[in-house]
């Protein structure tokens, strides 16, 4: 997708125009294009979202075309943690071990509407997490229930044009977690 | 947090505990499995569940019965046609309504192309479990023709909600009798190639050929239905002991072997692959005319009771139980879930076994675990 | 054997026994200290021959608390529906089936982790899915008042 056909830009522009120093704004690109273009996900699948997920990594859909099929089953080799599935209270504490093994740079999607939100499981369950922030800070966020292949590569594209805008100057520290709960 | 982890004590001092954990490549979902080894051999497989706990049987007890629909779908989500199809049948055969033979084949058909996608999916990972990655790429390359069908019909790939009480959702689409049929005759030509590929492969038939053996008076006492208790010679199918939809009227085998071992069950899928085309072949050119739902009323009041509905999914029984006290929302639901059974024979089969085959036992059981936790 | 049959058969076993010809199947409720024996039988005969368990549900009655099982037979076809309750709810116990039809171990560890009904005789009672912190969720008294909306 072209650069000027995202349309929900405004964010991305702000963040971009913090840096003036060409030196470091052309290291930044060339560092950043490197990132970008191999995230490597960490295998979790949850429930029904892991099915979307291996079907975007299957032939039709295929997201080995955007860097990505090298799926890492350790932690520590991951940089992308897409949370594919419901959350629950006995899974939490797993999730953030997981999350915090993963060295920085790392990224987090929440995919579909139970990672969200808690999803069609929100109202009268007595062990669902109402959404995967309350765990781990959030990056992209990818409605759907499930949300199509095609969804989920739309939300990884735009985690690589987050990743773009990035600088190693300032990079936000992201262990605060948005909720304390 | 956790309580009495270890209940399994070594014996000897060779013996140790590993754990794979919640999250684990061979990605059949969140089961940790606290496995006891002796060098390499299995001596207890002890699963710890519930990392996926949703409480539903707690939630449809707060909800009415069309809703129930939308959880069952998430519940053993290969199979979601046939688990809502379950429900709407306990439903309409509590209220004795009669529902016209055009829901009955077309709740059939997808039925049908339902467990065929599902094994689909299941032989992509199983092959990529042992190790072989192209047969994750063929099956699921495969797959998509099926979801195209759905999509088209249902509105939703995987989770689709097509069936309510009373009959469907909407009426089937224009092309789907073409798009069928061509898929039929498309698949029938592919499934040969994943018999080259993996059932005759020597290394697949090393790792399969006895090993995790199930008798016959196992499968029964432990309660393992569906392909799994096909393998061991168990005559356990449904749709021909006690027909539902338009199970009665088309003809079929079931597909029985009396090995019990990893490679029973993986023939008996293959297999049942070829009589689901062959049910949908006998219904798709015949489909009756007639309304695609039937008038209920709009809050839909089961009169008071127990009613249990049992319909074969693609990985064995499930049975619907819903005691109603005659309000709209029921009393108390449960799900009989086949992969939650058939989860309690893992410790008994893996005996004595390395934990290489471990992984094959797993993938061959082929469980789904939301469907275990609900 | 049809519905009636089984009725009868049910009744000759002990007279404390209660049947009734449901909409399905006949419904046998046992009281829960003879429930072992009767099962075992039920299994064993040559008439009846249960040797499937197909489901074992706990259920909160509001004052009472029970469990229902839903028994078949492979050589038959037949089915039968078994019943018992206590009206014990701090400490309710029954006997454990698990020795006669194995599938039995999962079921009763999951009842007893939802609805807090021990086995007595099984092999390894813990709770499966939730911790021994949570109360027992499946209870019509057990209170939530974060998550759980009561209308």
């Amino acid at each position: 997708m072209k650069y000027e056909e995202f349309r929900d830009n405004a964010t991305l522009e702000l963040l971009r125009e913090s840096e003036s120093n060409i030196l470091l704004t052309t290291i930044d690109d060339v560092i950043n294009w490197g990132r970008k273009n191999s995230l490597w996900p960490l295998t979790f699948a949850t429930s029904c979202c892991g099915i979307e997920m291996m079907a975007a990594g299957a032939p039709r859909h295929d997201f080995a075309r955007f860097g990505m099929e090298v799926y890492r089953a350790s932690p520590r080799q991951a940089d992308v943690i897409v949370v594919a599935g419901t959350i629950v209270n006995k899974m939490a504490p797993v999730l953030k071990r997981l999350y915090d093994q993963m060295s920085e740079p790392k990224y987090v999607v929440a995919m579909g509407a139970c990672a969200i939100s808690g999803g069609p499981f929100f109202l009268n369950s007595y062990s669902v997490i109402k959404g995967v922030e309350h765990v781990i800070p959030v990056d992209v966020y990818v409605p759907g229930c499930p949300p199509r292949p095609e969804a989920l590569l739309y939300g990884m594209l735009q985690l690589q044009r987050m990743i773009q805008t990035e600088s190693i100057k300032s990079r936000k520290n992201r262990n605060i977690s948005h909720d304390s709960k | 947090m956790e309580e009495q982890v270890n209940v399994i004590t070594p014996d000897e001092k060779e013996e140790y505990i590993i754990n794979m954990g919640p999250q684990h490549p061979s990605t059949h979902g969140v089961l940790r499995l606290v496995v006891s080894l002796k060098g390499e051999i299995v001596k207890n497989v002890q699963p710890h569940l519930g990392y996926i706990h949703r409480g539903i049987e707690k939630m449809c007890e707060s909800i009415t019965y069309p809703q129930i629909i939308h959880l069952t779908d998430r519940m053993d989500y290969l199979s979601a046609h046939i688990n809502n199809e379950a429900v709407c049948l306990a439903v309409e055969k509590a209220l004795d309504t009669e529902i016209p033979d055009r829901i009955k084949v077309v709740r059939t058909i997808m039925s049908e192309l339902t467990r065929i996608q599902s094994h689909q999916l299941w032989w992509a990972s199983f092959g990529m479990d042992l190790g072989g990655l192209t047969c994750f790429f063929y099956g699921l390359r495969d797959r998509e023709k099926v979801l195209d069908i759905f999509e088209e019909t249902c509105g939703s790939r995987m989770i689709v909600s097509y069936n309510c009480p009373g009959g469907l959702m909407y009426d089937i689409h224009a092309n789907f009798q073409k798009r069928v049929k061509d898929f039929i005759k498309y698949f029938r030509k592919i499934l040969p190639e994943y018999d080259q590929l993996l059932s005759g492969n020597v290394i697949f038939m090393e790792r399969s050929k006895g090993i995790g053996k199930l008798s016959l008076e196992d499968a029964i006492s432990y309660g393992v239905t569906g392909p799994t208790g096909r393998a061991s010679g168990f005559s356990c199918d449904i749709r021909k002991h006690e027909p539902y939809s338009a199970y009665d009227r088309v003809t079929f085998n079931e597909v029985l072997r009396y090995d019990g071992d990893t490679y029973s069950r993986y023939m008996v899928r293959i297999d049942e692959m070829r009589e689901s085309m062959n049910i949908i072949e006998q219904l798709i050119d015949n489909i009756p005319e007639g309304p695609y739902a039937v008038k209920m009323k709009p809050i839909i009041k089961l009169p008071e009771g127990e009613y249990y509905q049992r319909v074969e999914t693609a990985r064995g029984e499930l049975g619907v139980f819903i005691i109603s006290d005659g309000n709209k929302n029921p009393y108390r639901v449960k799900f009989r879930s086949p992969n939650f059974v058939n989860l309690g024979a893992l410790n008994h089969i893996s005996k004595d076994f390395k934990i290489a085959d471990l992984v094959a036992i797993g993938g061959s059981l082929d469980l789904v675990i939301p469907d275990i936790d609900r | 054997m049809d519905k009636i049959q089984l009725c009868e058969f049910a009744k000759s076993l002990d007279p404390e026994i209660e049947v009734k010809e449901g909409r399905q199947f006949a419904e046998v409720t046992i009281p829960s200290s003879k429930f072992y024996q009767i099962a075992k039988k039920l299994k064993e005969s040559d008439e009846t021959y249960f040797d499937f368990l197909s489901c074992l549900t706990g259920v909160d009655y509001g004052k009472e608390l029970g469990v229902i099982y839903h028994l078949f037979s492979t050589k038959y076809n037949h089915g039968i529906v078994l019943k018992t309750k206590t009206s014990d709810r701090e400490n309710p116990h029954f006997d454990s089936v698990s020795d006669i039809w194995k599938t039995a171990d999962f079921h009763e560890r999951e009842v007893f982790d939802l609805l807090g009904i021990r086995f007595t005789n099984h092999p390894d009672l813990r709770r499966l899915f939730l911790d021994s912190s949570w109360g027992y969720p499946l209870r019509k008294d057990y209170v939530d008042d974060i998550n759980i909306v009561t209308k």
